[in-house]
């Protein structure tokens, strides 16, 4: 029954409201669109559209050792972050959404935090501890930290799939014989797996992404791909970002064409 | 009797798989605590202790000193104008998605999750990439000729805004289509039934009817925004400086860590108290739905 109550406006109201509508999402989707033909540009200086089709800034940012060193950083802190974040939090989930007990809220509370917090205090925190126990510049601090940033989005995303679920079906796998583990895993855990790999994913981008706390806690061979391109882009704008941005947007586009399809699937 | 005994060991093993299910989330519980919530506390105590045991001295200095008077008007100012804006924006932006066909709405929420889901330094680089001297705006007005030489838009407070207004936007959009979409259509009929025209069921039944969704979407785009610290940095070219910047600055430069936190505590004792804010907000729009 979409638009029953728009009958009857006028014309140019209407296109008033297209004008906009379509103003405002080019707003949001111009900027991210102009990085990709300009990381296809042969010249220094940013030029729209460019006026040679060259690859030279991916030559010069899969040629660099620099790049290539922190790319490989940021891969494998966000692959062990997604495979420590995620049984975490759908553990953590698992636990507080059938549990009827006076602390749920505040343990709920105390493991979104870090999503709460403003991501600066959760760094000059990390920095302050890993300071003292020798954490700085080592992937297995940055897995731990990004973790941490990454389990609330995990928690809230199984939470929603779980409150969707049916729990009949697990205890009728319980009465069946199955014990309570055995039932999560082959009943429960199908069931949810959407939310399980969208939260898998999250976590995975979650730590890509990371700027804040990567920038006080990883330094040269250890320093992330964005806090190296943070880095670039305070002293001197090197378009080889134009390159890696591109490539970073697709993962981006990747992942809401994924959503996209998850929610035009329909939901049991 | 047999009865009893039967209730008493159903009774124990509720209890036993209650706490079994409290255990579940002690790991990620511990980790957070252990990274997070501990060294804040710890660095949030740092903040009271001086050469000579307790101190408020951090405190009194920002409440004394210009320059972190300055920096506070600069976090507040910059964070209400881009609530503004993107109330200005995102709320037609969210009305026009609700008006659309399923499969367009669809694709429009695409194109929203789109800039979401990007890299906020891949954003920010972008307007920076917009706005510079010899950036694709400037160049674009040049040869139109509407301007002579290029507009100073980046590393200033205006292209400081801008980007951040870009990041955040999408935050106020979602939840405000949300609020838009889950509406009751027919209170919109039964005023177009009265007699309404639709421009005055629009502004006396569905903006009144949105207006908790509205005030949450703006209050978290608001302390979102009071915590930036990668877009000001960058686009603000050093004549930027917002909370975050100084807390960084004192924590990393200086190696102040009563200075670095106590301006961390001061945001995020602000920023709990929106949040606490936004859940009474949306507690009594549920309340009030029924």
């Amino acid at each position: 029954m979409h638009g029953t109550f728009e009958i009857g406006v006028p014309v140019w109201r209407r296109l008033w409201l297209h004008a906009v509508g379509i103003g405002v999402i080019l707003f949001l989707i111009v900027p991210v669109f102009i990085i990709i033909p300009m990381s296809f540009s042969s010249s220094q200086y940013f030029e729209f559209p460019p006026k040679d089709f060259s690859l030279r800034w991916y030559e010069s940012y899969f040629h660099s050792v620099e790049w290539m060193e922190a790319t490989w950083v940021s891969l494998r802190v966000a692959f062990f972050t997604m495979l420590l974040a995620t049984p975490l939090g759908i553990a953590a989930a698992y636990g507080l959404t059938f549990t009827r007990h006076r602390a749920v809220p505040m343990l709920r509370a105390t493991v979104v935090a870090p999503m709460i917090i403003p991501v600066i205090i959760v760094a000059i925190g990390v920095f302050y501890l890993y300071a003292r126990i020798g954490l700085v510049n080592t992937i297995f601090g940055l897995v731990l930290a990004h973790t941490v940033l990454a389990i609330p989005f995990v928690v809230i995303i199984v939470t929603a799939g779980l409150r969707r679920f049916d729990t009949a079906l697990e205890n009728a796998a319980m009465s069946l014989g199955a014990n309570r583990f055995l039932a999560f895993v082959t009943v429960t855990l199908p069931s949810i797996r959407r939310s399980v790999f969208a939260a898998a994913l999250i976590a995975l981008i979650t730590s890509l992404d990371e700027v804040v706390v990567a920038l006080f806690i990883s330094l040269g061979e250890k320093a992330t791909l964005t806090r190296r391109m943070f880095a670039s882009l305070r002293d001197q704008v090197d378009p080889t970002i134009a390159a890696i941005s591109t490539l970073l947007i697709c993962v981006s586009l990747v992942v809401v064409v994924f959503y996209s399809v998850q929610a035009s699937r329909p939901k049991k | 009797m047999a009865a009893g005994t039967n209730i008493a060991l159903l009774e124990a093993s509720e209890r036993a798989e209650r706490r079994r299910f409290l255990a579940l989330p002690m790991p990620a519980l511990l980790l957070t605590a252990v990274i997070c919530i501990v060294p804040v506390g710890i660095l949030f105590w740092v903040s009271f202790v001086g050469p000579e045991g307790f101190t408020l001295e951090n405190y009194t200095r920002i409440l004394e000193n210009p320059g972190y008077l300055k920096i506070l008007r600069t976090t507040f100012s910059i964070s209400i104008t881009i609530t503004i804006l993107a109330i200005l924006l995102g709320f037609p932006l969210a009305y026009y998605i609700s008006t659309l066909p399923d499969r367009a709405a669809a694709i429009c929420l695409g194109l929203v999750l789109v800039p979401f889901w990007t890299s906020l330094l891949v954003r920010t680089y972008a307007w920076l990439v917009l706005l510079q001297r010899q950036g694709l705006i400037n160049d674009f007005f040049l040869w139109l000729g509407v301007i002579d030489e290029p507009m100073r838009l980046a590393y200033n407070r205006f292209g400081t805004t801008i980007g951040m207004l870009h990041i955040v936007l999408p935050f106020f959009v979602l939840p405000m289509f949300a609020a838009i979409k889950s509406l009751d259509r027919d209170w919109l009929r039964a005023a177009a039934n009265l007699g309404a025209s639709p421009v005055r069921a629009f502004w006396t039944v569905l903006v009144p009817l949105t207006i908790p969704g509205l005030v949450a979407g703006a209050l978290l785009v608001f302390v979102y925004s009071l915590g930036f610290y990668v877009t000001p940095e960058i686009l603000g070219g050093g004549r930027v400086t917002m909370v975050a910047m100084k807390v960084q600055q004192n924590a990393t430069i200086y190696a102040d860590w009563g200075a670095a936190s106590s301006l961390a505590l001061i945001l995020l004792i602000i920023t709990l108290a929106i949040f606490f804010g936004i859940e009474r907000v949306l507690r009594r729009q549920r309340g009030g739905g029924n």
